[in-house]
């Protein structure tokens, strides 16, 4: 896989010049930045697998962070598990608006979440106003979470992976898994296949919203406040990541575990430009970069791999 | 991209409907989210006591609300009717619209903190044109385009204030870096030179070191990684300074979890809501503000003497800012609030903002 030669090379180069870069304090430091944009580009390749995208996340991911702290001003002796039910029930909820949305109205995705993105976005803005959240309205133990390690790995790192695996599992193996990628190869012939697209499409958008409310409750863990603009802009980082991780816009190509690997990546180059010192606008250009290698990376292979089939076929003839 | 091609023929047409109801709805909800409106009741819109539109460099920021809280106070008291207009996002250029419709709604006094003090210059103009006057504070503009800049405290006091502490904390000398708002933050930089010069004129200060400035953009995850990244790429730092709240707020939760806590010093200016938790778990020692409430007190006041003609800006004018008593403008067309508090465990539970 490019994306984890490009990542291992990028670490390997990074830690050559600044070998402050490995230090268990930095490797711990990766691995909690990683950690938030890992499950929201797995839950974005859930959506563009099938042909769809939800620009809407960022948003998702405000709401829920916000609602945690709401949550735990009105119920601070709540358990921490409680929290993680709501603001999954929470996104999920946001999730299914998109996905009915999309296959009701048949109008792309892109169109109806950018829409949802600004609806989402200005009902949290009403409802929050200039208030925040800090994290020192939290119960310590669920601040906690992002700090704390088990076996060296932050314990949301381990959710993080835990999530990945699960959804991996799910798309590789399981019936209404491979039904998405069918979807995103192509509509008409999932539909006449027997596939029940709709119900698939409302499915992958309410993962993808129940996925980025976890993240939502992690981010309330790991940063300092919530308020009405957390998360925003947030959602091209995220389609970016999964893109990076060789997941095609176009649908039925990728997997979950390449998105999470473009997730890492990105978020390492921040850190490995910060640890360079090389100025922080480059960061941008360099993203943008790996973003068309990806792309044409993944054009050439299709079209080898089209050039390919077409030589055995005429032989088979 | 196939996404649009799902678009074609006879489904155009809707997706284009859904497209414009989606865009009308993002406007109205964006409309209702930035567009404060809120008029306080200091008289109707167009009153005789005129009309005064207050424009931070972005709402739903608490640090602005206490600002804009005694803007509204002030404005209240003059009889004037206020508003607040504004993005929701603090960059160079999405504060033209809104001084255009202060403008157009012909407000008599257009109070402003700019993120950039030059892109906002001609709109700024043009409203004076239309007879409005320009009060920039808590980041000032161009000093071409505005009447009056209401600053919170003398510049060079909160540069030495924050390098006074630094200085105690990290006990004279030492490697520190600057994490600052944005690059083009007109008070962060001027904030930022003063420091520079204070530190190459200043015996006392010869030991210090500024290794880098750093921008996190006042957001918070930037902050938080550029944090992060300082401590990575200058293992011998001693100290942070950071002259914005966001800042501040970001590096504190980053120390308070990481081995560095208690080890490398951080001040700078905070909201004591924000930095309490930090200041009592011992990541952050010492840190200072002014009190945000009266700088928009004061802004307000000085747009109502100029609205009315008792001052013209100029050098030595004086007016009455209401129980704070009579301020001076100074040179430059600068009028100062008040001192720097410092904020430390003894006395932070003392305020709430």
């Amino acid at each position: 896989m490019p994306v984890a030669v490009a990542l291992v090379t990028l670490i390997v180069v990074t830690w050559l010049i600044n070998d402050q870069f490995l230090s268990a304090q930095s490797v711990k430091d990766l691995m909690l930045n990683a950690t938030i944009l890992v499950i929201l580009a797995t839950a974005q390749a859930v959506v563009l697998i099938t042909r769809n995208v939800d620009l809407s996340v960022g948003a998702i991911l405000g709401m829920v962070a916000f609602s945690v702290g709401a949550f735990f001003e009105a119920a601070p002796q709540a358990p921490v598990a409680v929290i993680f039910v709501v603001g999954m029930l929470l996104g999920g909820l946001l999730g299914a608006v998109n996905g009915a949305l999309v296959t009701v109205a048949k109008v792309p995705a892109l169109v109806i979440t950018l829409g949802t993105m600004y609806a989402f976005r200005g009902i949290l803005s009403t409802w929050a106003g200039s208030k925040q959240y800090f994290s020192g309205d939290n119960p310590a133990s669920f601040g906690r979470l992002s700090v704390e390690t088990v076996l060296g790995l932050p314990i949301i790192t381990l959710i993080a992976l835990a999530v990945l695996a699960v959804v991996a599992v799910y798309l590789a193996f399981r019936r209404p898994g491979r039904d998405l990628y069918a979807i995103g190869s192509d509509p008409d012939a999932a539909k006449l296949f027997g596939i029940r697209v709709q119900a698939r499409v409302l499915l992958a958008f309410t993962a993808c919203g129940a996925l980025t409310g976890l993240a939502g409750v992690l981010y309330a863990s790991r940063y300092n406040s919530v308020g009405a603009l957390t998360g925003s802009g947030l959602e091209l980082d995220v389609v970016a990541a999964a893109v990076v991780g060789g997941v095609a816009i176009s649908g039925g190509v990728g997997t979950v575990v390449g998105a999470g690997l473009g997730a890492v990546l990105l978020s390492t180059i921040t850190s490995s430009l910060t640890a360079t010192r090389v100025d922080k606008f480059w960061q941008q250009a360099i993203v943008g970069v790996l973003i068309l290698a990806a792309v044409v990376v993944d054009r050439v292979t299709a079209i080898r791999r089209a050039n390919k089939l077409r030589v055995s076929e005429a032989r088979d003839d | 991209m196939k996404m649009f091609s799902q678009a074609s023929g006879r489904r155009s047409g809707r997706a284009v409907g859904a497209a414009v109801a989606a865009i009308a709805l993002s406007t109205a909800l964006a409309a209702c989210g930035s567009v404060g409106g809120e008029s306080s009741d200091g008289g109707d819109g167009g009153s005789d006591a005129g009309s005064i539109v207050f424009l931070p460099k972005q709402l739903n920021n608490p640090y602005t609300d206490v600002v804009l809280g005694g803007g509204e106070d002030g404005a209240a008291e003059t009889g004037m009717s206020a508003s607040v207009l504004g993005p929701l996002e603090a960059s160079a250029s999405a504060q033209v619209p809104f001084i255009e419709q202060a403008t157009q709604e012909q407000a008599s006094v257009i109070v402003i903190a700019a993120n950039d003090p030059d892109a906002v210059g001609p709109s700024l103009q043009a409203a004076r044109d239309a007879g409005a006057k320009i009060v920039a504070f808590d980041s000032d503009t161009n000093p071409d385009y505005r009447d009056l800049f209401v600053s919170q405290v003398e510049a060079k006091d909160v540069a030495l204030v924050q390098l006074e502490m630094i200085s105690e904390q990290i006990g004279g000398s030492g490697d520190v870096a600057i994490l600052s708002a944005t690059a083009t933050a007109t008070n962060q930089n001027e904030w930022i030179k003063f420091m520079e010069e204070e530190i190459d004129s200043n015996p006392d200060y010869s030991g210090i070191n500024i290794v880098t400035k750093v921008y996190g953009d006042d957001d918070a995850d930037k902050s938080f990684k550029e944090a992060q990244g300082l401590l990575q790429s200058y293992p011998d730092l001693k100290g942070i300074i950071s002259p914005t709240t966001v800042g501040i707020a970001a590096a504190a939760k980053y120390l308070s979890t990481s081995e560095y806590k208690g080890k490398v010093a951080l001040t700078g200016l905070g909201l004591p809501n924000e930095m309490r938790e930090f200041v009592k778990d011992g990541t952050v020692t010492e840190f200072a503000l002014w009190d945000p409430a009266q700088l928009g007190y004061v802004a307000a006041f000085a747009g109502k003497a100029l609205a009315d003609g008792d001052i013209t800006g100029a050098e030595g004018d004086t007016f009455e800012a209401g129980d704070l008593g009579e301020r001076e403008v100074g040179a430059d067309g600068i009028v100062i609030v008040g001192p720097p508090t410092k904020f430390n465990a003894d006395n932070i539970d003392d305020y709430d903002f």
